[in-house]
């Protein structure tokens, strides 16, 4: 699902060059592509034109990054954007408890999860903010649905609104918030019956419901997995309800949540609240960034980013890059290269991330290619002595016979690994004496340019890089390895990533 | 999005409408009571419909949902003109926004390209049209589920994502079946959400069936099996079970679903004999994805839609058909049990584009 966006636009940006800027052909072929992915996320048609109309002008002109891909470049413009939209600049903003007993109404449509996170709420409000919370449920409808939410005060550790058979909603609201100013109650939620928006009879009842409690704050609880609908929901719930806030629901589906940007873009409020799971501490606070990721599918790009960041280590890549500006790759490099890939999720792990990269996850797929083999040779190169590693001449029949028996592979696997540490070495020469510069320019470009604000990784650089390293591990690449794959151990090089 | 590219004069009249509408309920609402008395068992129930929306009522709920986007949208876009290119482009816009998905939308308008490109067309036709490609898409899952043969106990399982209408569509069904001398076993088999269990008690009270529950949290595997094994002594001609809602990504809640279908399959090898997934009209794309993971599960055998009585017209179950060979049997309209109907190909179809009032077709 995440590989189809960046697949279609690696097809759209294939022929430019990434010179100069971005043209308004380009960033126009690319929207097309970023529509279809925003609707395929079940973003409303009106808020992705709307969205499409006001990004076009922000990336028309834009300077070309030089070792960004154009593609990437939009994206990135793109997700931006879905984050400023979001929300993602403003202040996250709490629940608003003021006049005690604050009135906090839950409404929504049917199933959508308020009476699960009513229950989540008290808690949060009752252990984050150490508030007295009383709950009440004016479903008088759903079977069962008013001893649903006293179970679940009971489970969180609140008061509910004892149960009064025969009694109305908005009567039951009136008698919350009573008891509310009679105990002494901070807060009163109202969790009220899932009504469709055509019924008007609901929609009128809760209205006066709302009349009769005041609520501070109005929240619209809604499905994260809502389709087009999504905005006629929104909207005609705001037109009756004046609500104050959202709380989107099942977040730990695997929808790409476009109902979030749909419901934002309607109504403009702030989006409180998501909840995951069935768990009554499954309550998050949103987060911007990590939704515009998911609905574009750029999310994995983000993480592969933050995995480099994090497991690489400065240290030692910067210890082999001075090591490797001499011209000297030995055993031991290319084991720590080994080690570092294996770090960050493995062969299989990072091809899946890495943008466009599914071509070559399946090639290495079909060869039967995996981890394994890494740790085969890995383990080849811990067999050997310091000295062994330091210089590889040394080895000579018998030592690898002995190697070979210590890893537990047969000869001719020793052989492998050294033929693929001896063109790696071969190249890390030619490189220490004329194109290390090269070299290190398409490295920095990682670190830096390549990353801007750390949120978008550039695959055009690692091909870059790897071209250069001539496709780097022979023994591993096998006949059908795409151009480029080799060189990927590269990845740790120094600066992989973004400075702390 | 105060102005909404294709929001009409019409629409904006029609919203009116809406907001004009509603004193009828009221004062329709006290008369029909003594209708819902020969549906309901008992109507004493305080939790029970004390929502008394009548027959005329529902009809005018019906009309309303006329203002459907799909059928306003076409409405504007076509008013007898030249279908070219950018209006093909709205159309397909239009479709997608009524969740059928780009695939299908995609194709549809290829095809109304093919017959009308370049000639005068009026909304009506444009609507017929559409209505006739989608129906097309849908026929072949048009198959009426009849409980009433089989085997004996005939096992029904009911799968689906947290709040899609599991227990509802269970309790509408067992009310139709018990009405027509059906013998029912109701088992409560969502033994994880508050109160599930004494919802499905109170629906089984309604259609005088019989119930089986566990404490909460208990096994449902182990219920389901005990639930097929005392339908069987007590010789009931079904039993209906239900199941916790999961979301269909959640691979140790599928595991366990998976579980259940492995313990009725030991009571009796040849159950469960229809597994429906019950889907949300509100639910976008993603119900694709559920629609695969349950098939992979549980081997869902049929399919439900629910809610369409809201302002979602379900399209993307149009996406659903065109991919899977699953037959559709009911779509559910509201919250009492004479609101699940047979599902009709061509009456779904009619209502998605606004050629008719009523997705039930009847």
């Amino acid at each position: 699902m995440f590989d189809a966006l960046t697949d279609r636009l690696s097809g759209v940006f294939d022929g430019l060059t990434g010179k100069g800027s971005l043209s308004e052909k380009d960033v126009s072929s690319a929207l097309r592509e970023i529509r279809v992915a925003l609707l395929e996320a079940d973003v409303a048609l009106d808020v992705v034109k709307q969205f499409i109309a006001d990004i076009k002008p922000k990336a028309v002109g834009e300077s070309v990054i030089r070792s960004v891909k154009p593609g990437q470049q939009v994206i990135k413009i793109v997700h931006d954007g879905l984050v400023e939209m979001l929300g993602g600049g403003e202040e996250a903003q709490g629940l608003r408890i003021d006049n005690v007993p604050a009135v906090i109404m839950m409404a929504g449509l049917q199933g959508s999860g308020k009476t699960t996170t009513t229950g989540k709420l008290a808690k949060r409000l009752k252990e984050h903010e150490r508030k007295k919370v009383l709950i009440a449920s004016l479903d008088v409808y759903r079977p069962a649905a008013m001893k649903q939410l006293e179970i679940l005060a009971g489970q969180v550790g609140v008061d509910s609104l004892p149960i009064m058979d025969g009694q109305m909603p908005v009567d039951i609201a009136k008698r919350a918030v009573n008891a509310a100013k009679l105990g002494g109650y901070d807060v009163v939620i109202l969790d009220t019956a899932g009504r469709t928006t055509l019924d008007e009879q609901m929609m009128g009842e809760a209205a006066s419901v709302a009349d009769v409690s005041n609520p501070s704050e109005t929240i619209l609880v809604a499905d994260a997995l809502t389709g087009q609908d999504a905005v006629e929901t929104a909207r005609r719930f705001d037109e009756r309800l004046k609500l104050t806030g959202l709380i989107l629901t099942r977040m730990d589906g695997d929808g790409r949540g476009g109902a979030a940007l749909s419901m934002r873009a309607v109504t403009g409020l702030p989006i409180k609240f998501l909840g995951t799971g069935e768990k009554s501490d499954g309550l998050e606070v949103f987060d911007a960034t990590r939704i515009a990721g998911r609905i574009l599918g750029q999310g994995d790009v983000v993480s592969l980013v933050e995995k480099a960041a994090a497991e690489i280590d400065q240290e030692k890549a910067e210890k082999m890059a001075k090591k490797m500006a001499k011209g000297i790759f030995d055993l031991e490099d290319l084991a720590e290269q080994f080690k570092q890939m294996e770090r960050m999720g493995g062969l299989g792990g990072l091809m899946g991330m890495l943008p466009g990269a599914k071509k070559a996850k399946q090639a290495m797929d079909a060869q039967g290619l995996d981890d394994r083999v890494l740790k085969r040779q890995h383990a080849v190169i811990m067999s050997m002595t310091p000295k062994e590693r330091a210089k590889p001449a040394l080895l000579n029949a018998s030592r690898k016979k002995r190697i070979a028996a210590g890893a537990g592979v047969e000869v001719s696997e020793v052989n492998k690994v050294l033929k693929m540490h001896k063109q790696m070495a071969g190249m890390m020469k030619k490189m220490g004496k004329g194109g290390m510069k090269q070299m290190a320019k398409a490295m920095g470009a990682m670190g830096q340019g390549g990353l801007p604000g750390g949120q978008s990784m550039d695959p055009a650089a690692l091909q870059d890089m790897a071209g250069k390293m001539g496709g780097g591990l022979p023994g591993l690449g096998g006949p059908g390895m795409p151009g480029g794959m080799g060189g990927l151990p590269g990845l740790g090089g120094p600066r992989g990533g973004k400075k702390k | 999005m105060e102005s909404l590219p294709f929001q009409t004069l019409e629409e904006v009249a029609q919203e009116k409408a809406d907001t004009a509408a509603p004193k009828e309920d009221e004062t329709s609402s006290p008369e029909p009571i003594e209708e819902e008395l020969i549906a309901e068992t008992e109507i004493d129930d305080p939790i029970a419909e004390t929502k008394t929306t009548g027959f005329f009522s529902r009809m005018t709920q019906g009309l309303r949902r006329s203002s459907s986007k799909l059928a306003d949208g076409i409405t504007s876009v076509f008013t007898k003109k030249k279908l070219d290119d950018d209006t093909l482009e709205d159309l397909e816009d239009l479709l997608i926004s009524s969740d059928l998905g780009t695939n299908v939308a995609m194709r549809v308008c290829d095809n109304i390209r093919k017959d009308r490109f370049d000639k005068e067309v009026s909304s009506e036709e444009i609507k017929q049209a559409l209505a006739s490609e989608i129906a097309q898409v849908l026929q072949p899952r048009e198959e009426v589920l009849d409980l009433s043969e089989g085997p004996s106990p005939r096992v029904v399982l009911f799968v689906g994502v947290n709040g899609s209408g599991k227990t509802t569509t269970i309790g509408k069904i067992a009310s139709k079946l018990s009405a027509q001398g059906a013998d029912l076993l109701l088992a409560a088999g969502d033994t994880f959400r508050a109160a599930a269990v004494e919802q499905l008690k109170v629906w089984a009270d309604r259609s005088n069936s019989g119930f089986l529950s566990r404490p909460d949290g208990a096994d449902s595997a182990g219920l389901a099996y005990d639930a097929i094994q005392q339908a069987k002594q007590e010789n009931r001609d079904l039993v209906l079970i239900d199941t916790a809602g999961r979301l269909q990504n959640r691979t140790e809640l599928m595991d366990e679903l998976a579980k259940v279908v492995r313990a009725i399959r030991k009571v009796e090898p040849t159950a469960p004999h229809d597994v429906i997934l019950v889907l949300d009209a509100t639910v976008g794309q993603n119900a694709l994805s559920q629609v695969e993971a349950f098939k992979h599960t549980a081997g869902v055998t049929g399919l439900v839609m629910t809610k369409l009585d809201g302002t979602a017209k379900g399209g993307v179950l149009v996406a659903i058909a065109d991919k899977h060979a699953i037959p559709i049997h009911f779509v559910g309209i509201g919250e009492k049990a004479e609101d699940l109907h047979p599902f009709s190909a061509d009456a779904f179809a009619n209502a998605l584009v606004g050629l008719s009032d009523d997705v039930t077709g009847e």
